[in-house]
């Protein structure tokens, strides 16, 4: 039934989620997206003294694409530098899923927020500033509507 | 995966191989236009005449008031348009309850463009209409009510009888979209006060495209289809014959079965409703636990999305369907599930399963244990479940 709507990534990424799971003490965290809407995503990092991603984890409520997207988003970022990871685009996410159904594209930003939202928490925590990091516009409860 | 546990019999049904069979001589020998003048036409109009008996006689009505339609959407629209313009110079007001399936909700819309009012009506936490609220709504230019006689997604059965009473107090036409109760629950034309209703095939082991609209004797109809003289002139368009003849075998043997249906349904749907409320917590049932269609279970999960369980149920051959935005394509979730107070969030993590007759404990069984397997695994990767755990937050329980 979902074979004609997602593709073999995107079901693949959905039946065998990479990184799920939580970071103790994490670098940062970010969640984003809205429970009324039915997405939520949360992201963890662990950034090295060289503002390497050492590791990453996901939590997310939502639908297949919103579980694949996170999957991809958080294996695309591991062993990268924040200034890498900021370049990864909700485009790129998508490209990498083999693309996603034109209603679903926005798992893909939710994505690429929740990586930005996790960052920004880093450089709060940690008084740096990474530029290009804007502050994330979504929370969680942030919006009513998107 | 093992096999198909097909679920989602509320959408569409297997056909009865005794309603196949029935149905194939229609396509071949007897492939004759009822409307023709030769031998060949005999059998069809025959065929089609016993096929309009049988379906008077499931609902109480008279043969002659049966009108044969493409299926329950078409029924729907036939009938509100056709009051609703038909009566025009009365009136201009209709009421309907806020659960209605789509094809009454959009040809609503479309009235309220063509300059009709509309009244819809709240239900209750169980998704029930109260007839009091119908008899309020009632103005002196009302000339419709209309109220489904079980609901689509929660399987909750209406007071029909209650409401039809009070619209023939009032002299308003009552009509019910009966596309999931036909066959499924004892209907009364006669004695529910029933002017119009709504039925469909495939939802009773009949074939698609064939459906019918109940008009009692005395109310006018306009035709919908305009054409040529088929349906007494109220419906143009030549026959479709095997599918007519078809849905008068499925509504001869739902007669025929109806009640040890029921009764085989009833315990299968109370045995996967308390298996899943006592093996999964933070679920709850939505809809009623006794005015409810035997076929029906829908579940509120907290914590998760209803597609994605969906998509690991489908991956274990487990079919289902759910009242959540993200299967839809839309952000917002069920109307349905909106009306009867459940948050968004809940209604996102509803799911429905829908039995029919063929269903067996084993296979309700196997469904429940995949639901527990797809939820835990869902909930084990959901920040909401996890918040939950730490803070003990009532934030997010249905």
């Amino acid at each position: 039934m979902y074979d004609g709507v997602y593709s073999a990534e995107v079901m693949d990424h959905f039946t065998n989620p990479r990184n799920v799971g939580e970071i103790e003490g994490a670098s940062g965290v970010g969640t984003v997206g809205n429970a009324k809407c039915g997405d939520i995503m949360r992201i963890f990092l662990d950034i090295d003294e060289d503002h390497v991603i050492r590791d990453v984890k996901f939590k997310t409520f939502g639908c297949g694409a919103a579980v694949a997207s996170s999957s991809m988003a958080t294996e695309m970022v591991k062993g990268k530098t924040i200034e890498e990871a900021l370049q990864i685009t909700n485009k790129a996410v998508t490209k990498a899923l083999g693309g996603l159904p034109q209603v679903k594209l926005h798992c893909s930003l939710l994505a690429e927020q929740a990586i930005h939202a996790a960052l920004w928490d880093y450089a709060e925590k940690n008084g740096v500033v990474i530029e290009g990091l804007k502050k994330p516009k979504s929370d969680i409860g942030d919006h009513e509507d998107h | 995966m093992n096999g198909k546990i097909y679920l989602d019999n509320a959408a569409t049904t297997e056909v009865h191989p005794d309603v196949l069979e029935a149905m194939l001589p229609y396509f071949k020998a007897q492939y004759g236009n009822p409307s023709s003048i030769h031998g060949m036409a005999k059998y069809a109009r025959e065929a089609r005449e016993r096929a309009r008996a049988s379906v008077a006689e499931l609902i109480n009505a008279e043969p002659k008031e049966i009108y044969f339609t493409a299926g329950g959407t078409e029924s729907d629209n036939w009938a509100l348009k056709s009051v609703a313009f038909g009566n025009r110079s009365k009136g201009n007001h209709i009421i309907v309850s806020k659960i209605e399936h789509h094809a009454v909700m959009n040809t609503c819309e479309f009235l309220e463009k063509n300059g009709f009012e509309i009244t819809y009506i709240d239900v209750d936490e169980f998704g029930i209409v109260d007839p009091d609220d119908v008899r309020k709504a009632i103005r002196p230019e009302t000339t419709l009510i209309s109220v489904m006689y079980a609901n689509n997604e929660i399987g909750t059965i209406e007071p029909i009888s209650e409401i039809g009473k009070i619209a023939r107090e009032h002299g308003i036409l009552f009509h019910t979209d009966a596309v999931q109760a036909f066959g499924h629950v004892h209907i009364d034309v006669k004695r529910e006060n029933i002017d119009l209703l709504s039925a469909s095939a495939h939802k009773l082991y009949g074939p698609k495209g064939a459906g019918a609209l109940y008009v009692r004797e005395g109310v006018k109809l306009e035709p919908l289809m305009h054409g040529g003289a088929q349906e007494r002139g109220t419906r143009a368009g030549t026959e479709n014959v095997p599918g007519i003849v078809g849905m008068g075998k499925a509504a001869e043997i739902a007669k025929r079965d109806m009640d040890e249906r029921i009764a085989k349904e009833t315990e299968l749907r109370d045995h996967m409703i308390c298996r899943i409320l006592e093996e999964v917590p933070f679920t709850k049932l939505n809809g009623h636990s006794t005015r409810r269609l035997s076929g029906n279970v829908n579940i509120a999960f907290s914590f998760i999305e209803g597609e994605s369980a969906l998509m690991l149920l489908n991956h274990k051959g487990v079919f289902v369907s759910t009242g959540s935005a993200c299967a839809s394509g839309s952000l917002d979730p069920s109307h349905v599930l909106l009306a009867i107070g459940l948050k968004h969030e809940t209604a996102h993590g509803s799911i429905r399963f829908t039995l029919s007759y063929k269903t067996t404990r084993g296979e309700v069984d196997e469904a429940v244990d995949a639901v527990k397997e797809a939820v835990g695994r869902l909930r084990e990767m959901s920040p909401l479940y996890a918040d939950h755990l730490k803070i003990g937050t009532n934030k997010t329980e249905v």
